[in-house]
């Protein structure tokens, strides 16, 4: 720093020094441009205002909330709003087109579908699977296996009753009974249905277990599995004939499964989820992959 | 002249450039002509693309990102068709200016061009340069107030015209137009016109030659791509001094310059500058000087050409008493040669390009969660999101087919799986890309990952394909 002693002034510029100098190169002291000072001060009186008008100052427990009332959180409630606003005509024709009528409107259809995809990541992914790929006992909803129907509007059903939900009388209800754990077969027995199972899957060959098998499950599973072990949809059955198990195909899973039955349970969402939320999910579901036409369209498409 | 004490910048001092006729001012007035009418007349040509597509024959429609041009339709992903105009504009420039110098700036420059324009309107309102001098310094009276606000009220006028014809550019001009004035355009298109016309009228009107010297970058890189060898308006000193009155000369022949300090290439510039102290940055090589120079000569009964388009070598060599060379000589060279070849090799390969490019596309996007599906009867299922794209204004049926994936059988998700071929048939709507979720089922029994091929076929008359390599996973 300069003191009053180092004061001169360059003869060129008639400026005052600033008193260093770098490799013979003088800085000049030049004072700011008056522009520059007003800017500055501009900014300061612009910086009070924001404050007044803005939500600037921390308090102990609240903050300043500025005299414009503006805030984030009241920002995002009222676009939040705004979009609640944009949609809710298109989920209104949803709930109020009946489920078999939606393939005919293409554009409610699509719109379902892509509301539904969002509906599952939030509902649905915890059991099925973000991909819907499902996972051992929660059921692929991609593939073409159904148990209770892949229509639209039996799927719809599905979501809106749940399946086995102990408090509701209107739910998918399907009772295997536990053939080893109540003792209503041998060990044996279920040795010999499980060798039967695993030839009509077609994953072994035909033996003298598979054939005592086959007349224990003509007397005990035929009636909800069908005599071809086929299933029925009308009980939620499976069938048991085709490459896709919800459990396990292999002999100890099958074993496990006669021996103390399964009973997988699906909440309904009737109490939990608006009509247009379930129609968009059923959508969603039906457009994975394994849709199935419905019974209306099928007849339609017949004539 | 360093600036005085106490003041960060010079003071601009006034430019009131002096009317001038000649070969040059009419060159520049046939510019002006042509670039104003090609900026504001452009968007009003129409081009009929058929029902699906504008009939304006030059539009940048942001909304639909689409770029037309006359016969050519530029898709958001052809955009290197832009960077080849970029490259070769930029290219162009190096070719104009290492040929003739700043051509660019001097005629063609919408800041030079704009600026003439005002100067004429200022000329008209005004009077010329003495006249504009004297009503600068007189003080402010109705008279004085009422030529300025005329004068503003034209440039206004005509800043106005310059910033609305930019949106007609972006929309369709007779109905931007429409909406404009009923007020139901859209509010960027009042925003846009605000600010070009801002911009027009102080740029034009007020900071001229500023803008030139002080803020675009554009000199700069011209004067860096000028050599010894480029044009340039060049004040031939050898020649012309010393200096001395025509009185003076004509009492001592022999003893001075052609030149006699009459000052009218001074006064004719635009950007204020003396030409006789040599090459600056504030000459945009306008020529105008040249043109009040070669007039002045011909009253005073001197040859032409005291001030003229010259190169350095060759002001060099004339200085020496050499002859100059003849123009196409210093045009033609190795180095504008190259330039040139470059960019005709660019226009070419992109015309090319234009000519061979399909206007059909796919592209395929396999579904990662899950990847494979196994289906009730054994079969393994993959999901595709293909896309097939329709760059022509018109709906083109199209059939999406895989090679190299055996007895595999497609279909869509709107069409029953029962439905299911060995290829599957969509309609792309005009000027689009449509999304159809394929699923393919394929027999178990294979390679756990096999690349395969879609394949697109318009099967319209007019046909073209495309492929797309994917592939088929199994667990």
């Amino acid at each position: 720093m300069a003191d009053a002693s180092d004061k001169r002034i360059d003869t060129a510029t008639g400026t005052e020094l600033k008193g260093h100098e770098w490799d013979g190169i003088a800085e000049l002291d030049t004072p700011l441009p008056r522009w520059w000072l007003w800017t500055f001060y501009a900014t300061i009186l612009f910086a009070i205002g924001y404050c007044i008008a803005y939500p600037a100052w921390p308090l102990v427990s609240d903050y300043t909330r500025g005299t414009l009332g503006w805030s984030s959180r009241g920002t995002l409630e009222q676009e939040l709003a705004a979009r609640e606003a944009q949609i809710a005509p298109i989920h209104k024709a949803i709930a109020d087109t009946s489920i078999t009528d939606l393939p005919g409107r293409p554009h409610l259809m699509q719109a379902a579908v892509e509301g539904g995809r969002a509906a599952f990541k939030v509902h649905c992914v915890q059991c099925h699977g973000s991909g819907a790929a499902g996972a051992k006992g929660y059921p692929n909803l991609n593939d073409d296996d159904w148990l209770w129907g892949g229509d639209l509007a039996t799927i719809e059903r599905t979501i809106v009753d749940g399946v086995r939900n102990p408090d509701h009388d209107a739910t998918r209800q399907s009772i295997m009974p536990a053939f080893g754990r109540d003792q209503l077969l041998t060990g044996t027995q279920v040795d010999d249905l499980v060798a039967h199972v695993r030839v009509i899957s077609r994953q072994d060959k035909p033996g003298a277990a598979s054939q005592r098998g086959a007349r224990l499950f003509a007397d005990n599973c035929a009636v909800c599995h069908g005599a071809d072990g086929k299933g029925s949809r009308t009980l939620g059955a499976p069938n048991l004939t085709d490459g896709i198990w919800l459990y396990g195909g292999d002999a100890g899973t099958i074993r496990e499964t006669i021996w103390n039955s399964r009973q997988g349970v699906m909440p309904r969402w009737d109490d939990k989820l608006d009509k247009a939320t379930i129609r968009m999910l059923a959508a969603y579901v039906h457009s994975l992959g394994g849709g199935e036409a419905t019974p209306v369209e099928a007849a339609n498409g017949a004539e | 002249m360093p600036p005085a004490s106490g003041d960060l910048y010079e003071k601009r001092k006034g430019v009131y450039p002096k009317a001038v006729d000649g070969f040059y001012r009419r060159l520049k007035w046939a510019i002006m002509a042509v670039t104003l009418a090609i900026y504001w007349g452009t968007p009003w040509i129409r081009w009929d693309r058929g029902p699906y597509a504008p009939d304006q024959a030059v539009l940048v429609d942001l909304a639909h990102r689409r770029f037309y041009m006359f016969a050519i339709e530029i898709w958001p992903h052809e955009f290197y068709y832009v960077a080849g105009l970029l490259v070769m504009a930029g290219i162009g420039l190096f070719l104009v200016t290492s040929a003739v110098g700043r051509a660019w700036c001097g005629y063609a420059c919408p800041q030079t061009v704009w600026t003439d324009l005002y100067q004429h309107v200022e000329r008209f309102i005004d009077g010329d340069r003495n006249a504009q001098i004297r009503l600068a310094k007189a003080p402010w009276s109705a008279a004085k107030a009422a030529r300025r606000l005329a004068k503003w009220g034209v440039w206004l006028a005509i800043a106005f015209l310059t910033g609305g014809a930019w949106i007609f550019y972006f929309a369709d001009a007779p109905t931007l137009q429409r909406e404009f004035w009923t007020g139901s355009a859209a509010p960027v298109a009042y925003g846009t016109v605000g600010v070009l016309t801002a911009t027009t009228f102080i740029l034009g009107g007020f900071l001229r030659e500023q803008l030139c010297i002080y803020m675009c970058p554009w000199p700069r890189i011209q004067t860096a791509m000028l050599d010894e060898k480029s044009l340039v308006v060049t004040y031939k000193d050898w020649r012309g001094e010393k200096r001395a009155s025509l009185k003076k000369a004509e009492a001592h022949p022999g003893d001075f310059g052609d030149c006699i300090d009459c000052n009218q290439c001074v006064a004719v510039c635009p950007t204020g500058i003396d030409i006789r102290e040599g090459p600056q940055i504030g000459c945009i090589t306008c020529a105008l000087c040249i043109d009040a120079c070669d007039k002045v000569m011909a009253q005073v009964g001197r040859p032409r050409g005291l001030i003229d388009y010259c190169t350095q070598e060759d002001a060099e060599a004339e200085k020496n008493g050499a002859p100059s060379r003849p123009i196409l000589r210093t045009l033609l060279r190795p180095r504008t040669i190259a330039y040139a070849a470059i960019w005709t090799s660019i226009g070419a390969a992109m015309l090319f390009a234009l000519g061979a490019r399909t206007r059909i596309d796919i592209a395929a996007q396999q579904d990662r969660n899950p990847i494979f599906v196994r289906l009730s009867d054994g079969a393994i299922r993959n999901a595709y999101m293909v896309k097939v794209r329709n760059m022509e204004a018109r709906p083109r049926p199209v059939r999406v087919k895989v090679e190299g994936l055996a007895d595999a059988r497609l279909w869509t998700d709107a069409m029953p799986r029962d439905a299911a071929a060995p290829s599957v048939t969509a309609t792309v709507p005009a000027d689009s890309v449509a999304k159809l979720r394929i699923f393919i089922a394929a027999p178990p029994a294979g390679p756990a990952r096999q690349d395969f091929r879609f394949t697109v076929t318009a099967t319209d008359r007019e046909g073209g394909d495309a492929r797309e390599p994917a592939r088929f996973e199994r667990p």
